[in-house]
C-alpha cells in the first residue's frame, strides 16, 4: 500500500483540516493508502520514505527551511496545498514591510523570535510535484489530486479563471451587472465561484490564474470607483506574494487616498 | 536538532539517577505544533511546559493599515478550525467601534446559526477524532474506526452536518466568505435553510447518543478548582455571540474592560505569555466554564442530557470536558433547528456601518473558549492597532497546572503511560496552537 504523509509549516491548519472534512471519503481513503504521518489526526507515525507528501504552510524560519529539505528527501511525490504553501500566504505581507517592525509590534521581546524576513512558498526551497491553490483549498480538489497521484495520472485541476466557474453555474456577473469590484477574471478557478453566488466580488483567495491580465482588471475596477489604496489591498491578501498579484499591487502603490 | 530528531517521535522518557523527563516533541491530535516537557527531580515536579514552536505569523502587525472591513476575512486565517469565531469577534469589535449593535432579529440569528455550525463541526472533530481515541486507547480516529466503525462514522456524519450548516450560511466550511461587518453579503432564503433540517435532526439524535456514550467512558477521578471565565448572555441564550465576561469568582465586566482585568505575564518556566486575572491568577475558559456559568440557560433537551449523564451544576474534572462538549453539541444542534424554524429572510443582508475614529472591543465564545479582539480605527476605517487574545493563550496556564497535577497524581506510572496521560490532559482543553502562536512570545531552541 502506498504511504501518505501530511506536513505542516506556517499556516492556520485549515487546509489539512480539509482532509478531515472529507467525511464521506476519509475512511475510504484510509483503506486505500497508509496514512503514515498526519499528526493532527493520529499519534501513530511511520518513518519515511513516503510515496506522497502533502505539505501545508509557508517557510518563515531558518529551521523550517531545513525541515522542508528533509521532507523533500523522504518523499517520492511532494504536493503543496493552500495559499501559504503555494505563495507564502497572508504572512507574506511581511515581505512588503520590515519584519523587525512586525516583530516589535507583536512581541515584547523581539530577540526571542527566530524568523525570516520573507515568507516564501515551498517551491522557493525544493522541487514541488504539484501545487493545489486556495485559501483554503477545496476538499474535492484535494481528493482528486490525491486520487490521481495514487493512480499515477495527472489531476484534473484547471488553471482558468473564476469567471469560467461563474458562467458554468449560471451566476450573473457581479461586476457587469452590479458594478461590484471582483478579482474573478484574474483568479485561479477551483473554489466553484462561491463569492459571486453570495453577491460578493471574488477576493482572489485562490491566487493568480494561468494568464492574468491584472492591468486591464485594475483599470476597470478603478473606473468603477476603486481607489488605488484599495486596489493595493485587494491584491495583497492571501496570495500577496504571488508574482502577478504582487506586481499588480506595486503598480498601484503610492496612489492617493480619497 | 539533528536530522533524526526532526522526524516525529512518539512519547518517550529519559531516566537519570534522580532526574526524570517526560516529553513529547510533536503533540498529536491538537491543532498546530506544540510540544510537552515535564521534568522531575526524584518525586518533585520541577518543570512543566506546554511548548509552542509554531512559527509566528504577525497578525496584529499585518492588520495595521488594512480596512476595518477586511478584519473578518484576514483574522479568520489565524485558525482554520475556528474561523467563524475570529470573524464574529472581529465584526462585533468593528461594529462596537462604529456604534452599531446587531443584537436581535434575523441577522443576529444568522450569526448564531453559523456559529452553531462551527461548534458542531469543531466539537464533533474533537470528541470523536481527537479526544475519544485517548479514552479507548487508539492513536487516532482512523485506527479507532477499524474496531468501532459505526461510532466513528456517526461522529463524522454529525461533523458533516455542522460543515453543511457553515457552507450554506457562510459559503464554505473553512474560511467562510459570507460574513461581513454589519451582517452578511447575502442572507439565505428560508427554503435554503430548511434543507438543513433533516441532517441537523439526525445530528441532534447523534449528539444525544454521544452524550450517553461519552458519559460511560472511564475518567480519572480528579477535581481541579480554578476560576472559570465565560461570556454571560444578557438574554435567555447560552453564551456564544455577546454578553459580559463573567466568572465564578465574581468577575463581571464588559468586553471593553478586558485589558483592565486580564494581564499577560512572563513566567519563569516558559517563554510564552500567560494570561491571568489581575486580582487572582489562573483561569480557564471553554466548555467547562460556559457550562458552570450558564448551564441554567441550556435548552431543555441539552439540560436533560446533562442531567442524565450525571453532570452537576459544575464539572471540575477536565477529563470530563468531553461530556460537556457533547452536551454543547446537543445545544448547538437544537438551537440551530430552532433558529431555522423561526427564520424569516431579512429585508437587507447587512446594516450600514460607517467608520469613525474609535476603539472597539469584541468577545465571543470560540468552541475552545473566549476570544477577544480590540481594534483602533481611524476616520477612513483604516486599522491603527489590533489586539487579539485567543482562548488557548488564556488557558495555557491552566493546562500547565493540569499537567503538573496529572504527573503528581501518577508518578508511579511508567514513562510511556504517564506521557500519554499528560497528552490527554492537554487535549482535555482542545488547545489550538495555530491560534495561540501569533500572540505568544516564544523561544525556538534550535539546539
Amino acid at each position: 500500500m502506498q504511504t501518505l504523509a501530511v506536513w505542516k509549516f506556517a499556516s492556520c491548519d485549515g487546509c489539512q483540516l480539509s482532509l478531515l472534512d472529507c467525511e464521506d471519503d476519509l475512511l475510504l481513503l484510509a483503506d486505500r493508502v497508509q496514512i503514515a504521518n498526519f499528526l493532527e489526526a493520529s499519534s501513530a507515525t511511520v518513518g519515511g520514505p513516503y510515496d506522497i507528501s502533502i505539505v501545508e504552510g509557508s517557510i518563515t524560519t531558518p529551521h523550517d527551511a531545513e525541515r522542508i529539505r528533509e521532507v523533500r528527501a523522504s518523499s517520492r511525490t511532494l504536493i503543496t496545498i493552500g495559499a501559504c504553501a503555494t505563495s507564502g500566504g497572508i504572512q507574506a505581507l511581511r515581505n512588503f514591510a520590515d519584519v523587525e517592525d512586525f516583530t516589535r509590534i507583536v512581541y515584547a521581546s523581539p530577540d526571542y523570535i527566530s524568523t525570516l524576513a520573507m515568507s516564501t512558498p515551498i517551491s522557493a526551497h525544493v522541487r514541488v510535484d504539484f501545487e493545489l491553490n486556495g485559501c483554503p483549498i477545496d476538499k474535492r480538489q484535494l481528493l482528486e489530486v490525491i486520487g490521481a497521484h495514487l493512480a499515477g495520472r495527472r489531476p484534473h485541476v484547471r488553471a482558468h479563471s473564476v469567471c469560467v466557474e461563474c458562467k458554468r453555474r449560471g451566476t450573473v456577473c457581479v461586476m457587469v451587472a452590479h458594478g461590484t469590484p471582483c478579482l474573478g477574471p484574474v483568479t485561479h478557478a477551483g473554489c466553484g465561484a462561491i463569492c459571486p453566488s453570495y453577491d460578493r466580488g471574488c477576493y482572489g483567495c485562490y491566487g493568480p490564474m494561468e494568464s492574468p491580465n491584472t492591468v486591464s482588471l485594475s483599470a476597470q475596477m478603478a473606473a468603477l470607483g476603486t481607489e488605488d489604496v484599495d486596489l493595493v489591498r485587494v491584491y495583497r491578501t492571501f496570495n500577496a506574494a504571488a508574482a502577478p498579484f504582487r506586481e499588480a499591487s506595486e503598480a498601484r502603490e503610492g496612489g492617493q487616498r480619497a | 536538532m539533528s536530522d533524526a530528531s526532526e522526524m516525529p517521535t512518539g512519547p518517550h522518557g529519559e531516566q537519570g539517577l534522580r532526574t526524570r523527563v517526560i516529553r513529547t516533541d510533536y503533540l498529536a491530535r491538537v491543532e498546530g505544533e506544540g510540544a510537552m516537557y515535564v521534568k522531575l527531580d526524584g518525586r518533585d515536579v520541577v518543570e512543566v511546559k506546554l511548548r509552542i514552536y509554531e512559527p509566528p505569523r504577525f497578525f496584529e502587525a499585518l492588520l495595521r493599515g488594512r480596512a476595518f472591513t477586511e478584519a473578518p476575512d484576514i483574522t479568520a486565517r489565524i485558525c482554520g478550525i475556528c474561523p467563524v469565531a475570529y470573524q464574529m469577534s472581529a465584526v462585533r469589535a468593528m461594529e462596537d467601534a462604529c456604534d452599531v449593535v446587531i443584537d436581535e432579529g434575523p441577522l443576529r440569528d444568522l450569526r448564531r446559526l453559523i456559529y452553531c455550525g462551527e461548534w458542531i463541526e469543531s466539537h464533533s472533530l474533537h470528541v470523536y477524532m481527537l479526544h475519544a481515541p485517548d479514552f479507548l486507547g487508539y492513536a487516532g480516529a482512523v485506527e479507532m474506526a477499524r474496531d468501532h466503525g459505526e461510532i466513528v462514522e456517526q461522529g463524522l456524519q454529525m461533523k458533516k452536518a455542522g460543515n453543511a450548516l457553515m457552507a450554506l450560511v457562510g459559503g464554505r466550511e473553512v474560511h467562510p466568505i459570507n460574513v461581513r461587518v454589519g451582517g452578511f453579503y447575502r442572507a439565505p432564503t428560508g427554503a435554503e435553510l430548511r434543507t438543513l433540517v433533516d441532517p441537523l435532526e439526525r445530528a441532534r439524535e447523534t449528539a444525544l447518543a454521544t452524550v450517553r456514550w461519552v458519559a460511560e467512558l472511564d475518567f480519572p477521578d480528579v477535581r481541579r478548582a480554578r476560576e472559570l471565565v465565560a461570556l454571560r448572555d444578557p438574554g435567555e441564550d447560552y453564551p456564544i455571540d455577546r454578553g459580559a465576561i463573567v466568572s465564578d469568582a465574581g468577575l463581571d465586566i464588559a468586553p471593553a474592560q478586558f485589558d483592565e482585568h486580564v494581564v499577560e505575564e512572563h513566567v519563569e518556566h516558559s517563554n510564552a505569555l500567560h494570561a491571568r486575572i489581575r486580582e487572582r491568577g489562573t483561569y480557564l475558559t471553554g466548555p467547562l466554564a460556559r457550562y458552570a456559568l450558564s448551564c441554567a440557560q441550556l435548552r431543555p433537551l441539552a439540560a436533560e442530557a446533562a442531567r442524565a449523564a450525571g453532570l452537576g451544576p459544575v464539572c471540575e474534572n477536565p477529563f470530563q470536558s468531553i461530556v460537556v462538549r457533547s452536551v454543547e453539541l446537543v445545544q448547538a444542534c437544537d438551537e440551530a433547528l430552532a433558529i431555522i424554524e423561526r427564520y424569516e429572510q431579512p429585508d437587507a443582508p447587512a446594516v450600514q456601518v460607517t467608520p469613525r475614529r474609535a476603539v472597539g472591543h469584541g468577545a465571543t465564545e470560540a468552541p475552545r473558549g473566549l476570544l477577544y479582539h480590540r481594534y483602533e480605527i481611524d476616520d477612513d476605517g483604516a486599522i491603527l492597532d489590533a489586539r487579539i487574545v485567543p482562548p488557548t493563550s488564556q488557558n495555557q496556564l491552566a493546562i500547565e497546572e493540569d499537567l503538573r497535577a496529572v504527573v503528581e497524581d501518577a508518578l508511579d506510572l511508567p514513562d510511556e503511560k504517564l506521557s500519554l496521560r499528560c497528552e490527554q490532559a492537554i487535549r482535555n482543553h482542545d488547545p489550538c496552537i495555530s491560534c495561540a502562536t501569533h500572540f505568544l512570545k516564544l523561544t525556538v531552541d534550535r539546539g
